[in-house]
């Protein structure tokens, strides 16, 4: 009878309560029951039941989970084939390092092939990154706090705002405030309340976030029936108000980008172009060969990639000189065993070289295979610099850029300062002359050939970092190489980076009104026209050798 | 790297002496062999892509041999170079039908050198076998596409990323020729026949090889970014991918915000490429090395062991040939004869498994039924599936959507037996090249 009374039931169903509690907590921690069917879960093969199980996962937190769901989204997460267990790789280049997912043992290491990836598709990998941007929320890092900001704020929901409110007011760093301010004023442009909604606008109006201008752009729409998306004329007029302002700032960044873009491909023409201005301006030699030999270059940053996988970062900087002294040999080889027997005759010039191209591309075939290689991009070189929401400089375009200035400064000082500056300079000159003075114009011809395509190799290596390697590379950039020196000025180094960088620009703020094919044909119209009207280019050079 | 090794030389040496020997030795048989014609580029651009296809036609065939040949003969292969040179195509082509008088010929990859044999082959009345997804409009009496058609690939792409992925904003890339031009003016009209608006669909073309793609990724980013989901669809060809795909991925545009879906990407391109700036962007494809049939399995082993490197890959056209090649032996076997008239009176209706699990069939409009796969890419350089059809789609040679060709309908059975049929007007008008 007293059994069922109902205070003393409650108290025995609290101590039950109390005791299986208890059960469950004071087991093995690490390893609760939910969590470990999760993981079974995502082992199995269909794609709908691993997104369920990554919903799982997303209710534990535990530093341990988020190590899985982060080796999920970085595909480090494997399963062995032997005995099908979740393990987290790490690839060490001959197979991987792996240790067990559940109790975070090392298992040493095993080959390539004994693992099968766990694969993901886009959907999963959005929620993934909300997932671990929630558990990241508290970490100490604050880049890291950053970025789980930022991927909380692309899948905002109900949970993660009053999530982003609660982390609002602990905030200590400065950025991350600020992110999660702006993420909590675009929320507040949804309220139903006016004030909130005018606030908001107010708020958002200081910063170059792209989402704002989107949905101020959304606020002054009109949608089908030709109503206002937004019902509030203050407000609208506000939302306008704001995107003016923000349109404007938007206007000079795009400046700045375009320019931007003009540089870098400007920079690459001018790379490409140097070595030419050396052995076609300087010594007078049409080398169609030009291209291969940069296709070297290319091809040498692809060997040392192989032959050192670990420090990918590393290679490319050894890259560059091999890929001088590479190239450089070849062109010595090229001038002593071909251009050299046919000097002053340069029809007989272009179609030997012409030769030479072709057999060089067939050799890489022949020894490389006619596919493309891969030349990976070092972590430093990948990505852009976000400067704001607005405008983002790539790094491997921005390092190119320095690159090429650097490259063209020691070019010139090779010129101006050094004794084979000088030889080259006074055969280029006067012939006859150099030769009476005792200067060996044979073993400075080599020579300067050899600095050109040393310098084409050079270039290889910057261009194996924005296109593909393969045995056509160096065709796609022989003609606009000869196009850039015939402008700047054959003979004058200056002329060739004066055109290289106005060609650039001048392509770029064609592109977005003409299209890329019409802005490469404009261009190289005026090149044809401007080549009438001045036929020695830019910058002529002057003196008697130049007229004779 | 570097492995020039006694042994390659050796190879290097013998395979002159192994050509020769060859010679002799058919033209000893002579008429005891059936030919087979490959017209592959084995040199210049496009070599990256046929290469692979002429070796999948040499296996094909050593492999039919292994099981007795054909009609009790042998067959042989007569591979032939048109070097990624058009009018070349049509020579080697002419060459391969009078002078080895072969009974099929397998080949061509892009629309233009398709377009160049197509005089030869109609006018020697020959066979061709072509294996590579192309833009339609198109059905020769003398030409087996066994490559996807727009419908095959691109209608499907776009319902896929509208219907499961609520794309709302198009950006229509691709290269500046014949098949992206026709292929997104399918697309434009199909995009406007669900209702998109024109201010929707942005179209971009470039030239071949492009390099730069700075400031047309940055539009890119930028109509994207107007709060609507945005993909991009792209026919970009091969060589300017690889630097589109870097642009895009040190830009910050991942696959999550824009993704683009490719037609001309498959694991033989990414196999020569760095794939992390591509992970979780999408390809549509008839095939995809990764599906998992037990046929495909000892595909992929019997390519393998052919070519002896087991980290070559396979891809959507090699697919294509094995099918077609397939058809064709039996077709020669139903028809009894290997004389051209036959073959293409016999192969229309003939059915062979394709590796994916179905039964492809040869349909009257000399195009095959073909299931539709829709992979995202993987950092391994492999798809996986996320999307397929629920059963093979036919090929329709001439589009729906487009008004001018939208009456027009390809048979090549009686009574109609034309490539070109107005149902409106009830009149052949033949090609038009």
């Amino acid at each position: 009878m007293t059994l069922f009374n109902p205070t003393r039931r409650q108290a025995l169903l609290a101590l039950l309560m109390l005791v299986f509690s208890l059960v469950a907590y004071s087991g093995p921690t690490p390893a609760p029951q939910p969590w470990l069917d999760a993981l079974n879960t995502l082992k199995q093969g269909s794609m709908p039941e691993r997104e369920k199980a990554i919903m799982q996962l997303a209710d534990i937190k535990d530093a341990h989970n988020l190590a899985i769901l982060q080796a999920l989204l970085d595909s480090k997460l494997f399963i062995t084939k032997t005995d099908a267990k979740l393990v987290i790789g790490t690839d060490n280049h001959q197979g991987f390092d792996i240790s067990d997912a559940v109790s975070g043992a090392s298992l040493g290491a095993v080959d390539h092939d004994a693992l099968t990836k766990i694969n993901l598709t886009n959907k999963m990998r959005g929620t993934l990154r909300k997932i671990i941007g929630e558990l990241e929320l508290g970490a100490d890092d604050p880049k890291v706090r950053l970025e789980a900001v930022k991927a909380m704020a692309k899948e905002a929901d109900e949970k993660t705002i009053s999530l982003l409110r609660g982390r609002a007011d602990k905030e200590q760093d400065e950025a991350v405030r600020e992110a999660i301010k702006v993420a909590l004023l675009l929320q507040d442009m949804d309220s139903e309340d006016k004030a909130v909604r005018i606030m908001a606008i107010e708020g958002l109006k200081a910063y170059d976030s792209q989402e704002a201008a989107n949905r101020l752009n959304a606020m002054v729409e009109k949608d089908e029936n030709g109503e206002f998306l937004e019902p509030d004329a203050d407000v609208r007029n506000l939302a306008k108000a704001s995107l003016t302002n923000i349109n404007q700032r938007l206007q000079l960044y795009s400046s700045i980008e375009t320019v931007f873009f003009g540089l870098s491909l400007g920079a690459v023409l001018v790379l490409s172009a140097i070595g030419l201005a050396i052995t076609f301006g300087v010594m007078g030699v049409i080398n169609m060969a030009h291209g291969e030999l940069m296709m070297l270059g290319a091809y040498t940053t692809y060997v040392i990639q192989q032959l050192m996988p670990n420090y990918l970062g590393m290679s490319v900087i050894i890259a560059i000189p091999a890929a001088f002294v590479i190239s450089a040999l070849v062109g010595i080889a090229i001038e002593r065993g071909i251009i050299r027997f046919l000097y002053g005759r340069p029809l007989e010039t272009l179609l030997a070289t012409f030769g030479v191209s072709l057999i060089l591309q067939q050799s890489v075939r022949s020894i490389f295979s006619p596919l493309n290689r891969s030349v990976a991009t070092p972590e430093w070189m990948s990505g852009s610099w976000q400067i704001n929401d607005f405008l983002s400089l790539t790094w491997n375009r921005f390092y190119i850029l320095v690159f090429c200035l650097l490259v063209f400064v020691l070019l010139l000082q090779i010129l101006k300062r050094t004794r084979l500056g000088l030889e080259v300079r006074a055969v280029a000159q006067n012939r006859k002359m150099a030769k009476a003075m005792g200067i060996p114009t044979a073993r400075v011809d080599a020579m300067t050939f050899g600095l050109g395509s040393g310098i084409a190799g050079v270039a290889g290596v910057a261009l194996s970092q924005i296109t593909n390697v393969g045995p056509n590379l160096g065709q796609a950039y022989i003609v606009d190489s000869f196009m850039v020196v015939v402008f700047g000025g054959v003979g004058n180094l200056l002329g060739t980076l004066v055109a290289g960088f106005s060609l650039g620009i001048a392509n770029k703020f064609l592109e977005p009104f003409a299209g890329a094919v019409l802005a490469k044909i404009l261009v190289l119209v005026f090149i044809i026209l401007f080549i009438q009207k001045r036929p020695r280019g830019l910058f002529p050079q002057k003196g008697r050798a130049a007229d004779s | 790297m570097f492995n020039f090794s006694k042994k390659s030389a050796k190879k290097l040496l013998l395979a002159p002496i192994a050509a020769a020997m060859m010679a002799l030795f058919s033209s000893a048989y002579g008429e005891d062999t059936i030919k087979v014609g490959v017209l592959h580029s084995l040199s210049g651009t496009m070599a990256i892509s046929e290469t692979t296809l002429k070796d999948t036609m040499l296996m094909l065939i050593d492999e039919q041999n292994k099981k007795g040949g054909l009609l009790g003969k042998k067959l042989e292969a007569v591979v032939v170079d048109p070097a990624s040179n058009w009018p070349l195509f049509a020579e080697k082509a002419r060459e391969l039908l009078t002078k080895d008088k072969v009974s099929a010929i397998f080949g061509c990859w892009t629309s233009v050198s398709r377009k160049s044999v197509l005089p030869v082959i109609e006018e020697l009345n020959g066979i061709l076998f072509y294996p590579v997804q192309y833009e339609g409009e198109e059905s020769s009496k003398n030409v087996f596409y066994t490559g996807a058609a727009p419908n095959q690939q691109a209608i499907p792409a776009v319902d896929y990323l509208m219907n499961d992925l609520g794309v709302k904003r198009w950006v229509l890339a691709g290269t500046d020729y014949v098949y992206p031009r026709t292929t997104n003016k399918i697309l434009e009209a199909y995009l406007k026949s669900k209702k998109v608006a024109k201010k929707d669909i942005m179209i971009n073309y470039t030239p071949f090889g492009h390099s730069d793609w700075q400031s047309i990724v940055a539009d890119i980013k930028k109509f994207g970014s107007a709060g609507k989901k945005t993909a991009v669809v792209s026919t970009i060809n091969g060589d300017a991918n690889v630097p589109f795909y870097k642009e895009l991925g040190n830009q910050g545009i991942s696959a999550e915000n824009i993704p683009v879906i490719a037609f001309s990407v498959g694991e033989e391109e990414l196999s020569g490429i760095d794939t992390k700036p591509l992970v979780g962007h999408l390809a549509a494809w008839n095939y995809f090395m990764s599906v998992d049939t037990t046929k495909n399995a000892a595909f992929i082993k019997q390519w393998k062991d052919y070519i002896k490197n087991p980290k070559r890959v396979t891809n959507d056209p090699m697919e294509a040939h094995y099918i077609g090649f397939n058809m064709w032996v039996k077709a020669v076997e139903k028809a009894g004869s290997t004389d051209p008239a036959a073959v293409q009176k016999a192969i229309i209706g003939v059915e062979y498994p394709n590796l994916t699990g179905g039964m492809s069939r040869m349909l009257p409009n000399h195009h095959i039924s073909k299931p539709v796969l829709i992979g995202e890419i993987q950092d391994d350089g492999q798809f996986v599936t996320v999307w397929q059809t629920n059963k093979l789609v036919d090929g329709d040679a001439w589009s729906d959507y487009l008004p001018e060709s939208k009456p027009i309908i390809a048979d090549w059975t009686p009574p109609i037996n034309c490539g070109n049929y107005n149902t409106k007007t009830k009149k052949c008008s033949g090609q038009n090249y």
